[in-house]
């Protein structure tokens, strides 16, 4: 019986396998890199606001520490948002006639919230707690960036869980002392350094480094 | 499976009439490990009781440390890091408050400027809110500390006229 196909078929015919495993790692590889793209995470994406409230001004310009605004960030899991009358303290006299401030002197007359777009949103799977990170050293800076650079608020990481476990496995890489957490303009020494500062810190924190990446610290 | 429908503190909800997932507290309302809530907060309203004569509980040097950081963080915006009065809001146009120095502020009872902490005073609100009341206490102590670390100071060059009285 005559061959139905000549032997040069057989190159394509290994061109097709291997061609389709390329094809395969091509996709995943792709898959991986829009998973962790800013278009899945938002990282680095401004939101809309009701108020284009800019933490440039209000931080960077005025000097207005974090818990004036945030009040809890050191007492419980959740950071707070400001209500009303915080702003009110000082926008009762001040830009009054402003437009921009209208959807917060109707707040206030109203006694309605201001409804503020959420800019971090771990899933509701995930457990975090800010005054345990705030009372070991870790800036808010680390997590959130240069917030007194913002003129509006952006999500300045991805928040994968990856990210979370890179500190968690090494904390003494991003650790500070305490009483530079709300200091924006801290700067990390470099290298070595940080790491000596860092195991230093670790210690006299206490932070239980073994524990930190079991999976019930974070999914509980 | 990422929003399982389970409320984040502050979340919009629609269970309440008013769309607040946080309710504010009711008269009566004793929190966890704190006391029971007395009055609704207002921006300024007025205290029911004289003014403490004392310090309800000594205060030493971790209390004033404390008390110091609490100022920084809600008073010295307005009333300026050493209590003159110029701090960076008010150079901003926000109404001038007193300074500490002035001499009806050095003889005021400890109670008066925790009152006005609690309770607010004219163009100030209240912060009671904000800070607890052993934290009003400590920073009563360290604008005391103040007043005393300054004994010169009259007040008179930083305290607009309407305020001296
Ligand atoms: C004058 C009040 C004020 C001060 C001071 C302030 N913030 Fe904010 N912050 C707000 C308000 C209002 C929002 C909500 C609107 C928004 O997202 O911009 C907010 C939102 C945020 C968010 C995002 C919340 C979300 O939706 O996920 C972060 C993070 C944040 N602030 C961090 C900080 C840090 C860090 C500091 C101190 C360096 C600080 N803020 C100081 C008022 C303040
Ligand atoms: C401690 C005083 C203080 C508080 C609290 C405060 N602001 Fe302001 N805000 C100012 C001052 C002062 C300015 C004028 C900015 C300047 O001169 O740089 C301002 C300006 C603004 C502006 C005008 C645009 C801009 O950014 O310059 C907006 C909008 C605004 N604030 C919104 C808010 C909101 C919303 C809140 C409540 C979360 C708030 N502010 C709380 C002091 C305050
Ligand atoms: C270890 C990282 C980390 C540090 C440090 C940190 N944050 Fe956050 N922050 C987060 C994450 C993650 C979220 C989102 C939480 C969620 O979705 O439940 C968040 C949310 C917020 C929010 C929105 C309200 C909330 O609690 O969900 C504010 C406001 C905020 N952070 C302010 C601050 C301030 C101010 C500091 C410094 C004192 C700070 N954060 C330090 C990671 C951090
Ligand atoms: C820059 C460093 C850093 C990042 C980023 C970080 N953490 Fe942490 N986390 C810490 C440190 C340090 C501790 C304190 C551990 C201790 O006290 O033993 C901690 C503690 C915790 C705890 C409490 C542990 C306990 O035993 O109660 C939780 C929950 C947690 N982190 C969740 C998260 C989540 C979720 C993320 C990501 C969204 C995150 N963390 C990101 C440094 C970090
Ligand atoms: C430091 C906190 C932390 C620890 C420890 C942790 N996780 Fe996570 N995990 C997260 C966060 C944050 C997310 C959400 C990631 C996202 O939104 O992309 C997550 C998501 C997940 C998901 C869903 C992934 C997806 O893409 O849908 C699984 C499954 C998971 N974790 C399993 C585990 C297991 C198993 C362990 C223990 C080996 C563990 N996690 C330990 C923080 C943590
Ligand atoms: C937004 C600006 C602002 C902030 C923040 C602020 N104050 Fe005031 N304060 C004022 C002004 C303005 C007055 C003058 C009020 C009046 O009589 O109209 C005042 C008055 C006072 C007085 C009364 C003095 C008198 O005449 O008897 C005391 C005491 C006082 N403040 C203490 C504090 C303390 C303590 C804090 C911090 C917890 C604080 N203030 C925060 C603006 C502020």
């Amino acid at each position: 019986m005559a061959q139905i196909f000549h032997p040069a078929t057989n190159v394509i015919a290994k061109a097709t396998i291997f061609g389709g495993l390329f094809l395969l790692a091509f996709v995943c590889y792709v898959a991986a890199g829009v998973e962790r793209s800013p278009w899945i995470t938002h990282e680095g994406m401004y939101r809309e606001q009701p108020v284009p409230f800019s933490h440039e001004h209000h931080v960077g310009g005025l000097g207005i520490d974090c818990r004036y605004c945030h009040t809890s960030v050191e007492t419980s899991p959740f950071a707070g948002i400001p209500a009303t009358k915080v702003c009110m303290t000082c926008h009762s006299r001040l830009w009054t006639n402003a437009a921009l401030l209208e959807p917060v002197r109707e707040s206030w007359n109203l006694n309605k919230p201001i409804a503020w777009t959420r800019v971090h949103d771990l899933p509701d799977y995930v457990y975090f707690n800010h005054s345990i990170h705030v009372a070991k050293g870790v800036g808010c800076a680390t997590c959130h960036g240069r917030v007194d650079r913002m003129p509006l608020m952006m999500q300045a990481h991805s928040l994968r869980m990856e990210w979370c476990l890179d500190c968690h496995r090494n904390p003494e890489k991003y650790v500070r002392p305490k009483e530079k957490v709300f200091d924006m303009a801290y700067e990390p020494p470099g290298g070595r350094e940080q790491t000596a500062l860092g195991e230093k810190l670790v210690q006299q924190y206490h932070i239980r480094k073994e524990q930190l990446t079991n999976c019930a610290v974070c999914h509980r | 499976m990422s929003d399982d429908g389970h409320y984040k503190p502050e979340e919009a909800a629609t269970i309440f009439p008013d769309g607040k997932l946080a309710r504010p507290l009711v008269v009566g309302t004793v929190p966890r490990g704190g006391r029971t809530v007395t009055d609704t907060i207002y921006a300024v309203t007025a205290p029911t009781t004289a003014p403490a004569a004392s310090f309800p509980f000594p205060l030493d040097r971790a209390g004033l440390e404390r008390g110091k950081q609490q100022y920084e963080i809600f008073c010295a915006v307005c009333h300026g890091a050493t209590g003159d009065g110029n701090g960076m809001i008010v150079r901003r146009g926000f109404p001038h408050p007193p300074s500490y120095y002035l001499d009806r502020l050095r003889k005021a009872p400890p109670g008066h400027f925790y009152d006005v902490i609690t309770h607010g005073q004219g163009a100030m609100y209240s912060y009671g809110d904000r800070i607890v009341p052993e934290d009003r206490w400590r920073i009563v102590g360290y604008i005391r500390a103040l007043q005393l670390g300054d004994p010169k100071n009259d007040g008179l060059a930083t305290t607009p006229p309407e305020q001296r009285k």
